[in-house]
């Protein structure tokens, strides 16, 4: 048996905080561009601009990038051991996907510290579709014994647009990736920073406050009125903004001037959806024609990035 | 005679599609090979989540000569004639050609041309890349730097290589050659993912599986499937447990898997608290993993099967303590859902009013949660209205629908409003296709009824055709009520199906209201039913519309302004109509006949899918509307008709009847339609009539009203039986009386005879509608 725990704040297996920097040196190494969280609330990496947006037009793109994700409806008062309203994605994007992508995604798993010997990886089937994003893929979640450690996709539809060439997405669940390294059960006890003794700082110090909160304002009490507002708000202002920045007729330049800020406003009416979702106050019958009116704005959106020079056009 | 081997080795295939999948290409290589006259010994195709393979064993090296003739022109025709039919027939000369005679036409050329055979290897190297490019796959995708370009190969996941040979056993294969989308075919293949993951070279069928066996990798599901049955049985009975076995679960693990190795894991005890519907659903849906039974008790035990698909270097500890982390992880969330179902809602002060409308116990959990769906106004349909109103509509129709089925009112309109509450709860929220049965749970964990906690889960069912049909009378009147109110409800707002769109299942509700009727015997007149929630739907509809344009800005809108108006003043009146009930007004008839009509058409459905005669409906529905509501008796009467054709009296009356409407038919066209009408002159036919004429006279007389009254006593055998007496008159009348007599006065009135005969069939059903 191994004696006391040692401080190790760039282990992997030992501190979330190494998970991340490993996962990020690791694709960083494979020529992705090492972006920064988007600074707005979204439910999943995917909405990042990096993903959503570059993933359409002919451009090459890789990047990887950690996003905060906040799914109202999956706080439990930071009593679940293993659900949060608010978590860590790490996200991979290769356009086009390269051919050997399963490969790349194993080494990284390999570069974290999963032994393929030892653990049971597999692929099963999970076809991905963001109704909300009018995007689909195929692919799968990735299991190491039994659990879902990430989710593997190649896009082919994003924003109602066909996607050339297709993208390939990884999506790392980070906490969940920990627990199972530490050998821990319960998100709140992640060894957060890699240190021991005194030094130790758990995922539950750093967030199971945050958590406690959040779900009491996102089931108790968020203003639903004022929810239902800023949703309408946002859909006004992403057609103002999307309206604002075509090109005038007869216009020298084609393109697009407004297409990221609209998708901003996109993407702000669909965290009011999610919230709104979580106060249960949207049946199942409306919330089908609430994803409609975000899936209309994140179509606009598309169609505007393809008329950007991030999107292609000249 | 040489073997075809083909292997389409791509990322991993979703474990459901994989059997379709290789009996897909089965079939279409076959066929294709069959289509050019290459016949073959026998094929099987296989399938792991890695590769679909085939095998094609004894196909010829060469398709079949194909000889055509073609004829020329005649012996001696002119030149240029001669020249053409060379240059078609592709001939040097007229030595190449055959003389043909013919004792009329005289001599001719004819060309006998032989194609050779295609080579078979010519042949596969042109199907296959066919039968990649058009595969049936029912998801495929693009993917890489090839789908920058629009006609790129779709395939289910990406596909990475292509293994074929062809060759005879004894000799070294040949690779056969060709391209699909940059992969070049060859005679590589790789083992499993992990265990052996480079490449092999592969000559034919027997060493390609004996050298995958080696990789680790059983090609075949069968035989993958087996391992796995025989191990965990195995595994359980060492335990002292079974194995709940799950052929679905079975057939897709098999899928997930290239070498099966089959662990045991276990779970906490204090976890099989959790009901064990509830505990299965997510050890299955989310694990897919089998739960084990102890076979003294029945329960479930807290240990439970995984399939692994690696050999590890440790013996599997780490893969069995993994999947007992995800499986105890996944039954905490379970426990939790379900300890907060068992408990009181924090904020219950806000749920008094909604308790109050509902006449709810708000000291029960259940209770509970339909006061919060009553008070968050979850709705049902944006255009229908919420839940709560829906449960309301349904908890009154159920109470009405009680008396009718056998089932105390108070305990049908309990269990009515109790049928949704557990939609707003944890568990079902997690896992919806636990909906109904953990209302049970709940519900008799709160100590209700045991009808009441049985509809619950039973007023869903039957689910479609293959589903059981409740028998509880509780639960037949809330699983009427509910499919009615549904039917109702999408007619009120006119959301028909149509076509193949049906998003609401409405003709599975309406196959549900048949059944129920049908196979519990119950008598029910829909329409004087369905009139009031029809009504109650509309109130609804009306109010979930107003609710939409009643703020300011739409009341002032030039467009939504009339309408609100209009709305309001509907409601007023909806709502008397309400209060005093009374008989579909003119607004709503044609709606709920063509309610009605749709039913009859589901039950025509019904009954050709059980083989039954789907035609006697329209015969036994007739022209009439009167009884035209009450399934059960349709049903009987199709019963009884069809019974009564198949024996020779009814066959043979059938033959009379259409005769006698045939004749009638082409009279009538001459003398006008109801000139036949009214009773024969029986002093007529006793002064001038046949013997014949008589007799049928005597026999209207005797049957017709035999046959009305049993209609009338709804004894329809009875019926039959009173218009079997009338067989031998017809039989005889049609075969000494000569119908269109040369004196009019015989002739109208035989034809008058004839009539009645219409009319005497015509109480029991239209015989006119009867197919065939």
């Amino acid at each position: 048996m191994a004696g006391a725990p040692v401080s190790d704040p760039m282990n992997p297996t030992r501190s979330f905080q190494g998970l991340l920097l490993t996962l990020q040196r690791f694709w960083a190494e494979r020529g992705c561009v090492v972006l920064q969280p988007y600074d707005m609330e979204v439910g999943a990496g995917t909405f990042h601009p990096a993903t959503t947006l570059r993933a359409l037009g002919p451009k090459s793109w890789k990047a990887a990038y950690i996003q905060p994700s906040r799914r109202p409806k999956d706080g439990r008062y930071g009593e679940n051991p293993n659900r949060l309203q608010h978590y860590y994605q790490f996200q991979v994007i290769l356009k086009p996907s390269p051919p050997d992508l399963q490969q790349l995604y194993l080494d990284s798993l390999q570069a974290i510290g999963v032994d393929m010997g030892l653990h049971d990886i597999r692929f099963v089937e999970d076809d991905w579709e963001s109704p909300t994003l009018g995007a689909w893929g195929l692919g799968w979640e990735c299991w190491c014994d039994g659990m879902e450690v990430s989710q593997f996709t190649y896009f082919q539809q994003v924003a109602g647009v066909e996607c050339a060439p297709v993208a390939g997405e990884l999506t790392y669940g980070l906490e969940r990736l920990a627990c199972y390294l530490q050998g821990v059960d319960r998100i709140m006890d992640l060894n957060f920073n890699g240190l021991e003794g005194e030094d130790r700082v758990s995922y539950g110090d750093v967030f199971l406050q945050a958590e406690q909160e959040f779900s009491r304002y996102n089931f108790e009490h968020a203003d639903t009125a004022m929810l239902f507002r800023h949703f309408n708000d946002a859909e006004a202002e992403c057609r103002a903004l999307l309206a604002a920045g075509e090109a005038g007729e007869g216009a020298n330049d084609a393109r697009h001037s407004l297409a990221l800020p609209a998708y901003d406003q996109c993407i702000k009416a669909s965290h009011m959806f999610n919230l709104l979702d979580a106060r249960g106050v949207i049946s199942v019958t409306e919330r089908q024609s609430y994803i409609l009116r975000v899936r209309e704005l994140s179509k606009a959106c598309g169609a505007a990035w393809l008329k950007t020079a991030g999107g292609g056009a000249n | 005679m040489p073997d075809l081997l083909l292997e389409l080795f791509s990322e991993e295939i979703p474990a459901r599609m994989q059997r379709k999948a290789a009996d897909d290409l089965k079939k279409l290589v076959t066929d294709a090979l069959v289509e050019r006259g290459l016949v073959y010994e026998g094929a099987r195709a296989f399938a792991t989540p890695r590769r679909l393979a085939l095998h094609i064993a004894e196909l010829p090296v060469r398709g079949r000569v194909i000889r055509e003739e073609r004829k020329g022109p005649r012996v001696g025709a002119p030149d240029a004639a001669v020249q053409g039919f060379l240059k078609a027939a592709g001939l040097a000369s007229l030595d190449q050609a055959t003389i043909v005679s013919d004792p009329k036409k005289g001599d001719s050329y004819v060309a006998i041309i032989e194609k050779p055979g295609q080579e078979t290897v010519a042949a596969i190297a042109e199907i296959v890349p066919q039968v990649i490019r058009s595969f049936p796959w029912p998801k495929s995708m693009r993917w890489g730097q090839a789908s920058a370009a629009g006609a790129s190969l779709r395939w289910v996941r990406p596909l990475h290589s292509i293994l074929c040979t062809f060759g005879p056993e004894t000799e070294e294969p040949e690779v056969v050659r060709f391209e699909v989308d940059g992969i070049a075919s060859g005679s590589t293949t790789y083992g499993h993912r992990f265990h052996a993951p480079q490449a092999i070279t592969v000559r034919r069928f027997d060493d390609y599986v004996a050298h995958l066996e080696k990789a680790k990798v059983v090609l075949d599901p069968d035989r993958r499937k087996e391992i796995i049955l025989t191990d965990a049985r195995n595994l359980a009975f060492a335990q002292g447990l079974d194995l709940v076995e799950d052929e679905g679960l079975l057939e897709e693990v098999a899928g997930l898997v290239e070498w099966p190795v089959v662990l045991m894991g276990a779970f906490e005890e204090r976890f099989l608290e959790i009901p064990g519907e509830a505990i299965r659903a997510t050890i299955r849906a989310n694990q897919k993993c089998f739960v084990l039974r102890d076979p003294a008790t029945g329960a479930l035990a807290n240990k439970f099967i995984l399939v692994s698909n690696l050999n590890a270097s440790d013996g599997g500890s780490a893969i069995v303590a993994g999947n007992g982390r995800v499986v105890r992880a996944r039954l905490s969330d379970a426990a939790y859902f379900f300890a907060t179902d068992k408990g009181s809602l924090p904020d219950l002060d806000t749920f008094r009013d909604s308790a109050g409308k509902l006449g709810l116990d708000l000291a029960k959990p259940l209770d509970q949660r339909m006061a919060k769906l009553d008070k968050l106004g979850v709705v049902f349909h944006a255009k229908l209205g919420t839940q709560s109103e829906r449960v309301q509509r349904i908890a009154a129709l159920a109470r009405e629908l009680a008396p009718i089925v056998g089932a105390a009112p108070d305990l049908a309109e309990r269990a009515a409003k109790l049928a949704k509450a557990d939609l707003p709860t944890e568990m079902v929220g997690e896992f919806p296709e636990l909906q109904g049965l953990m209302g049970r749970k709940y519900a008799e964990l709160q100590g209700e009824n045991p009808s009441v906690a049985a509809a619950i889960e039973e007023h869903y069912k039957p689910l479609g055709p293959s589903d059981r049909v409740p028998t509880d009378p509780v639960s037949v009147a809330v699983a009427l009520a509910d499919k009615l109110d549904t039917l109702v409800g999408f007619w009120a707002i006119d959301e028909k199906p149509t076509g193949s769109k049906d998003p609401y299942a409405l003709r599975r509700a309406a196959l549900g209201v048949i059944r129920l009727v049908v196979e519990n015997g119950v008598r029910l007149g829909l329409l004087n039913r369905l009139v009031h929630p029809l009504r109650f739907s509309r109130v609804h509809a009306n109010v979930a519309e107003q609710r939409i344009l009643s703020t300011a800005a739409a009341k002032q809108n030039p467009v939504t302004g009339p309408r609100y108006a209009a709305l309001s003043k509907e409601a007023t009146e909806l709502g008397s109509r309400l209060r005093f009930g009374a008989a579909a007004q003119a607004d709503e008839a044609p709606l709920l006949a063509d309610l009605l009509a749709f039913f009859h058409d589901r039950l025509k459905v019904v009954l050709r899918d059980q083989g039954a005669r789907y035609d006697l409906v329209d015969a036994v529905l007739g022209e009439s509307t009167s009884n035209n509501d009450d399934l059960l008796l349709i049903v009987r009467r199709v019963d009884a008709l069809s019974r009564f054709l198949d024996t020779v009296d009814g066959a043979n009356l059938l033959t009379g009847y259409r005769r006698a409407a045939n004749i009638l038919k082409a009279e009538e066209k001459k003398d006008g339609e109801g000139t036949f009408a009214g009773a024969a002159d029986l002093q007529l036919i006793a002064d001038a009539g046949l013997i014949e004429e008589k007799g049928l006279a005597v026999a209207l007389a005797q049957a017709t009203p035999k046959a009305g009254a049993a209609v009338a006593k709804e004894d329809f055998e009875g019926a039959m039986a009173a218009l079997a007496e009338l067989r031998p008159a017809v039989d005889a009348f049609f075969d000494k009386v000569t119908v269109n007599d040369p004196d009019p006065g015989l002739r109208a009135n035989r034809l008058k005879l004839l009539n009645q005969l219409r009319e005497a069939t015509r109480a029991v059903a239209d015989f006119s509608r009867i197919a065939g």
